[in-house]
């Protein structure tokens, strides 16, 4: 194994630190956020209503600096109604695809009664200190502010109804309020928002708590479909993204590392490229070593982008490849294979009951090996920021999925204190997880910084984009299972074999959770792993963890029902029992009841049991993710020379209740295809440390036209909280594909991709 | 370095102190500061690229500026009329709310907008062909199907 430097060290925990605080569970009780209250300020042009509002109140007097008033606690989001009816949202969130800078504003819009047509919608400027959490990841902006934003709506209401109730001088509980008006119906009278906007704002703030949220009956936006708020400029190219932002003066930079993760610049032929047309600049930068800030390299920067990638493709560097990652994916697969071999793990993940008792008294036993591959997240916009030094300060615009953290690792990067460093969120052109890492960032503001201050775009070419991800880790997973002979599931056993940096703890998103389904489902219950070690970065990748561990886990289930001579339908409903929240006390935890009834709609809606031709199969498989109750049945043909088409996936979830359908259904036609691309034709491989794909000719991603299947998604809007729907609609994609593979031609699939196993689309 | 004159969105465009190799994606985005047009793989594998030549659908990526010069270019931010009356393709992008990240939709729109130029009621197999070079990282490809056919069906009405 390689020397593993402390700041390679400090990189993986900064993972692991951005990965908690994506997946920090939200208090299931409102009452746990005491102390929220709302700010009124004054100041906007024009008069009118402007609130802020927050939560806690550690964070005082930042919000009136924020908008330049008096002192309070710090808001994390504004409401502001003008005086001619325009109501102005801002949304705090990235936009990466998933549809929250839509689905924040429908939130507070739904409260405060708006006319959704006079909403206009901001991205909000990023300040933690103000605004709290900004981060998108973990399928987590929905439930972290669920409470907070329908509030925010519903003390704007309250204030313009009191407005009203003070102008006609009747009781508030006579007014109703409907498409931004205040209404009597005893005398016929209406009033605008707009014309009691400023009125309003003269009221004092009622305490929010105080303040009723609506029923979901009444909900009047929440729940429709409205379409992104953005689409106008995204369909006529507007300067959008952070590939398309652009300053005075500013030179256009590449950045070229070393291909093996770790590897120092010993020489580079810089004269000769300082020399070539366009080229203004060429140096090294050292780098302090950490993946996720600034690993050693050089830039070149040059008066347009093809003037540094024509230069880059000069350039030549001699690495000191001393402490440089070596891995090789052959190896690491002719280890894992051995390791399979013993009989367990030497780290225990979880033990319940006694599985080696169970295994031994058991009717039937299966074991069987499983193994998916490290893959690229791949996002089409390749990681760029635009960076600019200025003495002790930085500003930057970057398309990022976490910028509050980014404020930090900037920071550290340059040297300077955090409030020095201003980061303007651009929309993002896909996530995945890639952009929760800031390297790009802290590239750009480096290069900024050597380069003397200059403001620069630093511009990853796709096959920077891909020799320096952080893969979603391979996984291997050694399975015992056994039935009674009743056909229960009594034992499991799962020794899953995954990566380390520093020999004692799995590399980032490569850990197993402890209660990862099906724990505390089967009574005797054992997961323990073995680490190899892995000097190439690892990260979360779309629902990490459980996008790999569904497939392996909901594909051995169905070898064990299949063992019982069971339906699998009938099976995983009696393994779920009686109705539970398996963990107490939190609504983020796999509910039984909840699991059971989309299990049960989704074989309902797909015809399960249906009788299908010969080479045709129905596979089901459920996962619980981030939150999200997800069963999915996916029908499939497969011929004889391995020709598959995935004729339909049929989606059904639980996520409580939708906020915006069409956004919703996006995201669960999106998991299907990215589930589908991936399972089906990607694999990222690794040879003396060195990604071996370099563009989308040998990554390639489910093109149309590629027997895409047809998908539909039903919802069941239970009376929980809502929680996130980016991610836990994909983990049951490959496991439902692969059952299906079964049922029409009886081949189990244990590895992945497809295409290693000779499988191509029909 | 060389000048370069294209037309572009019906504009006569005079870039100077130009590599006449420079590719045409980046004299639009870095010259001409029209950045609708993405930027992808650069190898032609993606589609974001996509612009019109003499209406047929081209990876800008992989046209030197210099054999661009006299033909008429055509790139999203060209597909509206100059009132700002969108385009039918980019009417049926927005009421079938197709973007996620909205990334390659430019180079989508470019593709279904020379394939309906074309073939004003293509099949799906119509579709497949025409659009299969053009990639979407968010798994779209349903609503745009479903936007190409909508925009179809709408230029038949006019018709």
């Amino acid at each position: 194994m390689n020397t593993v430097t402390e700041a390679r060290l400090a990189a993986e925990r900064h993972v692991l630190d951005i990965l908690s605080a994506a997946e920090a569970q939200v208090p299931a009780s409102p009452a746990a956020f005491s102390r929220r209250s709302f700010l009124k300020l004054t100041g906007l042009a024009g008069g009118g209503l402007v609130l802020a509002f927050w939560m806690g109140d550690e964070a005082t007097a930042v919000a009136a600096e924020a908008v330049g008033g008096a002192k309070a606690f710090a808001p994390n989001a504004f409401l502001q109604i003008a005086s001619d009816g325009t109501i102005t949202i801002l949304s705090k969130g990235p936009e990466i695809g998933q549809g929250i800078k839509t689905a924040f504003p429908m939130i507070i819009a739904e409260e405060l009664d708006a006319d959704w047509a006079k909403v206009k919608i901001e991205q909000a400027p990023i300040n933690p200190k103000v605004f709290g959490r900004q981060s998108a990841g973990g399928s987590r902006s929905i439930p972290t502010s669920w409470d907070q934003l329908r509030q925010a709506g519903a003390v704007g209401r309250a204030m313009l109804v009191s407005a009203a109730a003070a102008e006609w001088k009747v009781a508030p509980t006579e007014l109703s309020t409907e498409k931004s008006f205040v209404i009597h119906k005893a005398s016929g009278r209406k009033l605008a928002y707009g014309a009691l906007a400023s009125k309003a704002a003269a009221l004092p703030v009622p305490d929010a708590k105080t303040v009723a949220l609506k029923d979901r009956k009444d909900y009047k936006i929440i729940g429709t479909s409205i379409n992104g708020v953005d689409n106008r400029k995204v369909v006529t190219g507007a300067p959008l993204f952070g590939i398309d932002q652009t300053l005075p003066g500013m030179l256009y930079a590449v950045y070229e590392k070393c291909p093996a993760t770790g590897g120092k610049v010993k020489e580079a032929n810089l004269d000769q490229i300082r020399a070539l047309p366009g080229v203004k600049q060429a140096f090294i930068v050292e780098g302090n070593g950490r993946p996720t800030e600034v690993m050693p390299g050089v830039a070149i920067l040059a008066t347009t982008t093809w003037g540094a990638f024509s230069a880059k493709r000069q350039l030549r560097v001699v690495w000191d490849e001393t402490n440089a990652a070596t891995d090789s994916s052959n190896e690491i697969l002719a280890k894992a294979q051995e390791l399979a071999k013993l009989p367990q793990g030497p780290g225990v993940v979880r033990a319940d009951g006694d599985v080696d008792k169970a295994l031994a008294s058991a009717a039937k036993k299966v074991e069987a090996f499983y193994s998916y591959p490290f893959v690229s997240h791949s996002p089409l916009e390749p990681m760029n920021t635009t960076a600019w030094v200025k003495g002790d300060t930085v500003e930057l615009w970057s398309p990022t999925q976490t910028p509050d953290p980014a404020l930090g690792l900037v920071a550290n990067t340059l040297g300077i204190p955090v409030d020095n460093v201003k980061i303007n969120q651009t929309r993002v052109g896909g996530g995945f997880g890639r952009r929760l890492m800031n390297d790009y960032a802290c590239e750009a503001a480096q290069i900024s910084k050597q380069a003397g201050g200059i403001p620069v775009k630093l511009q990853w070419t796709r096959e920077d984009d891909m020799a320096h991800d952080f893969y979603r880790p391979a996984g291997f997973h050694a399975f015992k299972g056994a039935v009674d002979g009743y056909g229960k599931l009594t034992a499991w056993a799962n020794h899953f074999i995954t990566f380390t940096v520093d020999g004692k703890v799995p590399s980032n998103s490569a850990n197993y959770p402890a209660e990862e389904f099906p724990a505390m489902l089967v009574p005797n219950y054992r997961v323990t792993q073995s680490l190899l070690p892995l000097g190439t970065p690892t990260g979360p990748w779309r629902a990490p963890r459980s996008n790999g561990i569904a497939f392996a886990v909901q594909s051995f289930l169905h070898e064990l029902s299949a063992a019982a001579g069971r339906d699998h339908l009938e099976f995983l409903i009696d393994v779920m029992g009686e109705p539970r929240w398996l963990e107490p006390k939190t609504e983020f935890a796999l509910n039984t009841e909840r699991a059971i009834a989309v299990i049960k709609l989704a074989a309902e809606k797909a015809g399960w049991g249906r009788k299908l031709p010969e080479g045709r199969g129905m596979g089901l498989a459920f996962h619980f993710s981030h939150a999200g109750h997800f069963a999915e049945v996916a029908e499939v043909s497969v011929d004889r020379a391995k020709r598959l088409t995935v004729h339909q996936v049929t989606v059904a979830g639980d996520i409580g209740p939708i906020i915006n359908m069409t956004g919703s259904l996006a995201q669960c036609e999106g998991a299907v295809i990215d589930g589908l691309s991936t399972m089906f034709g990607l694999e990222i491989t690794i040879e003396a440390g060195r990604v071996q794909q370099s563009n989308y000719d040998r990554y390639p991603i489910l093109r149309q036209g590629m027997h895409i299947p047809k998908i539909e998604s039903h919802f069941i809007q239970s009376v929980y909280p809502p929680t996130g729907i980016g991610e836990p609609s994909l983990p049951p994609v490959a496991p439902a594909i692969c059952n299906a593979i079964f049922a029409a031609s009886g081949q189990r699939v244990r590895t992945l991709p497809l295409v290693k196993s000779g499988y191509t689309l029909a | 370095m060389a000048t370069v004159r294209l037309n572009v969105n019906g504009q006569n465009r005079v870039v100077e102190d130009v590599d006449a190799q420079t590719p045409l994606l980046w004299v639009l985005r870095d010259s001409l500061g029209l950045v609708g047009t993405k930027y992808g793989c650069g190898v032609a594998q993606c589609g974001a690229c996509t612009v019109h030549m003499n209406g047929n659908p081209v990876r800008s990526c992989q046209i030197p500026a210099a054999a661009a010069s006299g033909a008429a270019i055509t790139t999203v931010e060209g597909l509206a009329k100059a009132d700002g009356t969108l385009h039918v393709v980019q009417q049926a992008w927005m009421e079938h709310d197709v973007p996620q990240c909205g990334y390659c939709q430019a180079g989508q729109m470019m593709s279904a907008s020379a394939l309906l130029a074309q073939n004003p009621k293509p099949t799906d197999a119509d579709i497949d062909a025409a659009m299969a070079g053009n990639l979407c990282r968010c798994g779209t490809y349903h609503r745009i199907r479903k936007a190409i056919h909508s925009a179809a069906a709408k230029l038949q009405k006019k018709a």
